[in-house]
C-alpha cells in the first residue's frame, strides 16, 4: 500500500515537473517560432532600399518604407514628449506623496487605462485631435500614442521609486534636503535604470500599435517633414501591405514586422544591460 | 487605561529620574548643556512610545541611550531631529531645546544641518564618495571649496587615508564600516554640533566597531554625540553619561561608570546583568 503510494506519488512529481517544463518551452518557442517565421518570409526584402526608399506604386515591386521608418520615429518622439513627462511625475507622486483616497483613485485609474482597448484611445485622439481641424495627422497620432504610454510609465516609475530603501529617504533628509529635494537629487537617481527601463518598454510597446493610429496619423504614400499632416507608420504599413492584392507587398510587409520586432527586442536588451550595469555597480 | 497606569509608574518613578539629574547636573558642571529635554511624550498614532521624559545631554559628551529592543530609544532620538515628523501619524508633546532655543519653533532644515545622523545600517547615497561627502554641502548652497571640506570631512571620520584615490568611485565599492565612516563623514561635513547616532555598529564587526569608536572619541572636541546602542559594553567604553530607557520610560540617567558600577534601579541592574533585554 505504502510502496504504491509512493510510487504514486513519485510519477504524479514527474508528470507535474514535465507539464511546467513544457509549458515553459512553449512560451520561448512562441517568441523564437515567430521570429523565424519573420524572418523567413521577410528577410529577403530586408535590404537598403528597404530603409531608404519611398513605396514604388502600386503594383510595382521594389522600393521601400522609409517614410514609414521615420513616421514611426516621429510619432514615437511625440508620443515620448506627450506620455513620458506625465507618466513619470504622476509615478513619483504615487510613490513619494500620495495620499490614501487619491493615490488608490489614481493607481485604479492608471490600471484601467492600461487595460484600455487601444482603438478605444484612437477614438478618443480622433476626437480631440483630428475632428476640431478636420484632417489625420502626424499630432492626433502622437497623442492617441502618448496616452497609451502613460500608464506603463507611471506604474513602472512608482515601482522603482518604492524598490529604493527608505533609509536613502532618510539620509538626505537627515542631511536637511527638504521631500522634493530629496526625491530629484537622491531618490530618482537611484532608480533612473529602472525608470528609463520603463519609459523604454512602454515605448517599445506602443511602437507596434496599429488600431489608434489608423484614424488618427492615417497613412502616407510619400514623406512629409511638417506635424500636421497624415504621416505612414511601421504597423499601419503592415496592415495595408499585408491585406494588399502583390507578393512583394506581402514580402515587405513581414520585413516590416521584421523590423518592428527587431526594435522591440533591441529595447528589451539594451534595458537589461542599463540595468544590469546599474545593478553590478551596487554590489561591488 | 494602560497609558494611564504608565503615566502613574512615570510619577512613582521619578525620584530616581531627579537623583540621576542632579548627578549628572553635578558632574556637568564645567560642560554645556546642549540638549534640554522636558516632559517628552511621543505618539504613533493612538500608540505612546515615549513618557515624560526628561533629560539633559551635555555639550562634547557621548552620551549612550540603552535599553531593550522597542523601549522607545531610537524613536526618543530621533525626536531630537525631527526625524519624526517624516513618519505619517505621528505627535510629539513637550519641549526640546537646543542651545536654549525649541528645536520645534525652528526651521526643520536648519535644524537637521546643526543636529547631524547616522543611521542603524550604513545608507551612503549611489553616487560617488565624493558626491557623497560634498551632498549637505550642495544642498545647503554650499559655496566655498568643495574639495577641501570634502577631504576634511574625511579626515575626520578617519577615512581619508583608505580612500583618497578612489573618491570618484562608487561609495557602493566600500566595505560595510567603510561606507559607515563615509556616512559620518557626510554627516560631519555641514560641521553638525550635535551628531545622533542610532545604534550605528550594529552591523559592522569588531574590528570597525572599534574604529568608530576610537572615531566618537575624538569627535568629541568639536561635537556632541548621543548614541543608541545595544551593546552595553560599547556604552560603557565609549560614553560619558548613560540613560536607561524601558517601555518608553527613562528609568536612569547618570554618569556611565555610575550607571554600570551602582545602578540605583532595580530594573537597570537586571538589564544590565543580563536577566532581561
Amino acid at each position: 500500500m505504502s510502496k504504491l503510494r509512493l510510487a504514486w506519488r513519485k510519477s504524479l512529481n514527474g508528470v507535474m515537473l514535465t507539464l511546467t517544463g513544457v509549458a515553459a518551452f512553449a512560451v520561448v518557442a512562441v517568441l523564437f517560432v515567430i521570429l523565424g517565421y519573420l524572418i523567413w518570409n521577410g528577410g529577403t526584402s530586408l535590404n537598403l532600399a528597404f530603409f531608404t526608399q519611398l513605396p514604388r506604386g502600386e503594383g510595382e515591386t521594389g522600393g521601400g518604407m522609409a517614410n514609414a521608418i521615420v513616421g514611426s520615429l516621429k510619432l514615437l518622439f511625440l508620443a515620448a514628449v506627450i506620455g513620458l513627462p506625465v507618466g513619470l511625475l504622476a509615478g513619483v507622486y504615487l510613490a513619494e506623496f500620495g495620499g490614501k483616497t487619491f493615490a488608490f483613485i489614481t493607481r485604479y485609474t492608471t490600471d484601467l487605462l492600461n487595460g484600455a482597448p487601444s482603438i478605444v484611445i484612437g477614438l478618443f485622439a480622433f476626437s480631440v485631435a483630428v475632428l476640431p481641424v478636420k484632417h489625420f495627422s502626424v499630432m492626433a497620432g502622437g497623442v492617441a500614442l502618448g496616452v497609451m504610454v502613460i500608464p506603463i510609465t507611471v506604474r513602472s516609475t512608482e515601482e522603482f521609486l518604492r524598490a529604493i530603501p527608505n533609509s536613502l529617504r532618510e539620509g538626505a533628509m537627515a542631511l536637511g534636503a527638504n521631500k522634493w529635494k530629496t526625491i530629484a537629487t537622491v531618490i530618482i537617481p537611484a532608480a533612473s535604470g529602472g525608470i528609463i527601463t520603463g519609459m523604454l518598454l512602454s515605448l517599445a510597446r506602443v511602437a507596434g500599435e496599429t488600431a489608434p493610429l489608423i484614424f488618427t496619423a492615417f497613412g502616407n504614400q510619400y514623406s512629409n517633414t511638417g506635424w500636421s499632416q497624415p504621416i505612414a507608420s511601421l504597423p499601419v504599413m503592415i496592415y495595408t501591405y499585408a491585406l494588399g492584392p502583390y507578393d512583394d507587398w506581402h514580402r515587405q510587409a513581414w520585413a516590416a514586422g521584421l523590423v518592428l520586432l527587431a526594435l522591440v527586442l533591441i529595447a528589451n536588451i539594451g534595458c537589461r544591460l542599463i540595468l544590469n550595469r546599474k545593478g553590478s555597480a551596487r554590489s561591488i | 487605561m494602560a497609558s494611564a497606569a504608565q503615566s502613574k509608574s512615570v510619577t512613582k518613578f521619578a525620584p530616581h529620574v531627579r537623583a540621576a539629574e542632579v548627578s549628572s547636573a553635578a558632574s556637568a558642571k564645567e560642560a554645556a548643556l546642549r540638549f534640554q529635554i522636558s516632559d517628552l511624550n511621543f505618539f504613533y498614532g493612538p500608540k505612546q512610545a515615549v513618557f515624560g521624559l526628561n533629560l539633559k545631554i551635555p555639550a562634547n559628551k557621548v552620551t549612550a541611550l540603552i535599553g531593550p529592543s522597542g523601549c522607545g530609544k531610537s524613536t526618543f532620538l530621533r525626536t531630537l531631529n525631527r526625524m519624526n515628523e517624516t513618519i505619517r501619524n505621528t505627535r510629539v508633546a513637550g519641549e526640546i531645546l537646543l542651545d536654549g532655543q525649541s528645536i520645534h519653533g525652528m526651521d526643520v532644515v536648519g535644524l537637521r544641518r546643526r543636529v547631524g545622523m547616522v543611521f542603524q545600517r550604513p545608507n551612503p547615497f549611489p553616487k560617488s564618495i565624493y558626491d557623497n561627502v560634498a551632498y549637505g554641502l550642495r544642498i545647503n548652497g554650499y559655496k566655498g571649496r568643495l574639495d577641501d571640506l570634502v577631504e576634511h570631512s574625511l579626515k575626520r571620520a578617519a577615512l581619508w587615508e583608505e580612500v583618497k584615490d578612489y573618491l570618484h568611485k562608487s561609495a557602493f565599492a566600500l566595505s560595510g564600516g567603510q561606507q559607515q565612516r563615509l556616512c559620518i563623514a557626510r554627516a560631519l561635513a555641514v560641521d553638525p554640533e550635535v551628531l545622533l547616532l542610532d545604534e550605528p555598529c550594529s552591523a559592522l564587526d569588531p574590528v570597525t566597531t572599534a574604529k568608530i569608536e576610537e572615531l566618537m572619541f575624538q569627535l568629541k572636541d568639536s561635537c556632541t554625540m548621543a548614541i543608541v546602542t545595544h551593546n552595553m559594553q560599547q556604552a560603557a567604553r565609549a560614553s560619558d553619561f548613560t540613560a536607561f530607557m524601558l517601555d518608553g520610560k527613562l528609568i536612569e540617567h547618570s554618569e556611565t561608570p555610575k550607571l554600570f558600577t551602582t545602578p540605583t534601579d532595580p530594573r537597570t541592574e537586571a538589564y544590565i546583568t543580563g536577566r532581561f533585554g
